[in-house]
């Protein structure tokens, strides 16, 4: 079994879907000859050829759109967008077209996209690179948005979101390219969307995140004291929420902490905090707690780290959801 | 009924300044007003303290002092050439990334530029007075803003009689963009005073010219909106200001936008994090390296006796001095203060953020005081400012 990073086990979930379907193409700007500007697409081009693997013109709507019609025609496109940041000039094609694809035309003409996406701060990028804009695609009828934030789990997520009949987001948290490697199978296999990952169990307070803060958690937890043990949920699928896993963590637990890169209001640990609280108000011992970005632009990179939400923010919110 | 044409147009190209550094004297004659030995010298001692600052900016990035930088390395005729023709503070600039030079031209503190690339918001806090947006990093994102801008300057020019105009820079890469084709619209249909100057460097990152587009040039793109386009040889100082002189005397004399194509090449890799060698020929990379509008600028003014080699040793002297001292002020400025994230957010910020400072002080999030435990978990665990 091979030890890849996220970069590596997401190319190679690319190539065995690019193998396994015809209808598979990829599209984006410098994908292809280039290997995109993280090398994650790399070696592409030239096993699957240009007409599979696309260097497009340099526009954001072009790409979404015509991936868009790639898919009304039966193609499954997969198009990558740069940064997150430039999701801006495709927002139209995909909020206003791909994801309303399937309830206009009652079912008959739909979007099998994946939409790849590096998202997040933490790596010294320039403005527009480091954003987290998440919830605003959650907030999206008919878009499904996943985040994987370990290697294993990313090559089985983009092949389910590549197989999906529906448009998906799939976020990549750079951070974490080449943070790590661990072992990722080499054979076919899927995880599901709309399925979390218990990364730790524990019986204090139950952690819920995504993405790159998922390794902060990680460190936050360690970190606490003996007597208090964390259970640490990778939420991974971002809509459709896996509302079993967390509820039933929560219930055992009572108490939860929610952490994210993204800002406060809107963001995602509002909903999850709204959902444990529907779900589990008479487990509870503590007030659900958040520990997220600011409702501040994402900050040049002089000062990302004292907006990103790091361990020593994570692991006080823990103690003190812990000592409540 | 016979069909007829309905539309014919062309784009010419200007060469006046050839790389073996010999001049086409008739086309020169014509900006010589402008151009004459003393501008082209002091032109030639920009070009060299822009060259040096890239140099320096590519160490700073490779020596961990700063982020990702996009040099500018081998585009500085054409720009400083187009901000020539502008009068700075009356005109207004709408800049990209890879005209740095056109900026202090025009009195932009050069320190500004090294602090925006590292990571510094306060890089773009420019003097309004010098009338220079920021830089736009979102590509082709800031063309419809020249449109509006030009339309406020066209309100202007027709109230109180000035003659004022716009000029934005972007790549070839930007033409492709929804944004590029709006604003061209937007200034075309308005009649707005815009002048775009495209540096086209052959290349959007990886993907070149050719597959960023099907025209012949980028230049003819204007003629689709409805105006004037031009080319020349970007590397040119001499055909560079000609055609963005004409541009911006198209759009002063209040006759609505106008495109300039500059063509030129990308010296170094698109920035600090690229490996231009995994798309771009050595050939091609050569070709590129003996059209260096620097050496092509110095061979004119040897030839007309302007220029030797002691000068070039002492002014690349100068050169070394003016940009330690601007790395000197760049890296003095102390970090903004952790709080400086929530204070440009709005003009008075509103009660939750100031909540939200407040638990960035304090080290936790969401607590209201009276749900918070803070006093049970040592108060010296909080975070500190
Ligand atoms: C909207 C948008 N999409 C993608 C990017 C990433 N990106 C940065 S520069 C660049 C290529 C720009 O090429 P060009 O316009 O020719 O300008 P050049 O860098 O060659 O001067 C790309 C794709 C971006 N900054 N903005």
């Amino acid at each position: 079994m091979p030890q890849l990073n996220l970069v590596d086990s997401i190319n190679l979930a690319l190539r065995q879907e690019l193998t396994r379907d015809e209808s598979v193409i990829l599209l984006g700007e410098d994908v292809g000859l280039n290997g995109g500007v993280f090398r994650l697409t790399d070696g592409l081009q030239k096993e699957f050829g240009e007409a599979r693997v696309r260097d497009t013109p340099l526009s954001e709507g072009g790409i979404m759109g015509t991936a868009v019609g790639l898919a009304h025609a039966g193609m499954k496109a997969v198009p990558e967008i740069q940064f997150e940041g430039f999701l801006g000039p495709a927002y139209d094609q995909l909020v206003n077209q791909a994801a309303r694809c399937r309830t206009r035309n009652r079912g008959g003409m739909t979007c099998p996209l994946t939409v790849r996406v590096p998202v997040g701060g933490g790596i010294h990028a320039p403005e527009l690179h480091s954003d987290s804009p998440e919830a605003v695609y959650v907030h999206t009828p008919g878009l499904k948005v996943v985040m994987a934030s370990r290697p294993k789990a990313a090559k089985g997520l983009l092949a389910s979101a590549i197989r999906d009949p529906d448009p998906v987001v799939f976020f990549e948290p750079k951070r974490v390219y080449r943070s790590f490697k661990e072992d990722v199978p080499d054979d076919d296999y899927t995880i599901e969307i709309g399925q979390a990952e218990v990364l730790e169990t524990g019986d204090d307070l139950t952690i819920i995140t995504w993405g790159a803060s998922v390794f902060r958690c990680l460190e936050a937890a360690d970190a606490l004291p003996d007597h208090i043990s964390a259970e640490v949920i990778d939420l991974q699928s971002l809509w459709p929420i896996d509302v079993e896993t967390i509820v039933k963590s929560v219930s055992r637990t009572g108490r939860a902490v929610v952490v994210h890169e993204a800002p406060k209001t809107c963001g995602l640990g509002a909903e999850i905090s709204a959902l444990i609280q529907e779900h589990c108000f008479l487990n509870l011992e503590a007030p659900v707690q958040r520990v997220t970005g600011f409702d501040v632009t994402m900050p040049y990179y002089k000062l990302e780290n004292d907006y990103l939400p790091d361990a020593a923010r994570i692991g006080k919110a823990l103690r003190e959801t812990a000592a409540y | 009924m016979p069909t007829h044409d309905v539309f014919n147009g062309s784009v010419s190209r200007v060469e006046i300044l050839s790389a073996d550094g010999s001049i086409d004297e008739q086309l020169a004659d014509e900006v010589r007003d402008v151009l004459d030995d003393e501008a082209v010298v002091a032109a030639y001692r920009e070009m060299l303290v822009a060259r040096e600052l890239d140099d320096a900016a590519y160490r700073l990035q490779r020596s961990g002092r700063m982020g990702t930088f996009p040099q500018n390395k081998g585009q500085e005729a054409g720009p400083l050439a187009a901000a020539m023709t502008l009068i700075a503070g009356h005109d207004h600039v709408v800049p990209s990334y890879r005209e740095n030079i056109a900026l202090f031209h025009l009195g932009l503190p050069m320190h500004q530029i090294l602090l925006h690339w590292m990571g510094d918001e306060r890089g773009n806090d420019i003097d309004p007075k010098l009338g220079i947006s920021p830089i736009c990093i979102s590509i082709g994102a800031h063309l419809p803003h020249a449109a509006g801008i030009g339309w406020k300057l066209k309100i202007d020019n027709d109230k109180h009689g000035t003659d004022r105009v716009c000029m934005a820079f972007f790549g070839d890469g930007a033409t492709s963009e929804g944004a590029f084709h709006d604003g061209l619209n937007f200034a075309a249909t308005g009649d707005a005073p815009v002048v775009f100057v495209c540096q086209n460097n052959g290349w959007a990152i990886s993907v070149p010219t050719e597959k960023q587009t099907r025209s012949q040039t980028f230049a003819q793109k204007a003629l689709a909106y409805g105006m004037p386009g031009f080319q020349a040889d970007g590397n040119d100082l001499f055909a560079s200001f000609k055609v963005c002189r004409d541009a911006v005397r198209h759009a002063r004399a209040g006759n609505g936008p106008a495109l300039v194509e500059l063509t030129t090449y990308r010296i170094a890799d698109h920035t600090t994090v690229d490996d231009a060698s995994r798309y771009r020929s050595k050939e091609e990379h050569e070709r590129g390296v003996a059209s260096d509008p620097l050496i092509r600028t110095r061979r004119y003014l040897e030839a007309r006796g302007q220029w030797n080699d002691d000068l070039e040793k002492q002014e690349k002297e100068r050169a070394t001095r003016i940009v330690k001292e601007v790395i000197a002020t760049a890296m003095e400025i102390e970090k903004p203060g952790k709080s400086d994230i929530f204070d440009y957010a709005f003009a008075t910020t509103p009660r939750e953020l100031e909540r939200q400072r407040e638990t960035r002080r304090t080290g936790s999030l969401g607590q209201s005081p009276r749900q918070s435990t803070l006093s049970r978990v040592e108060a010296d665990e909080a975070v500190t400012v």
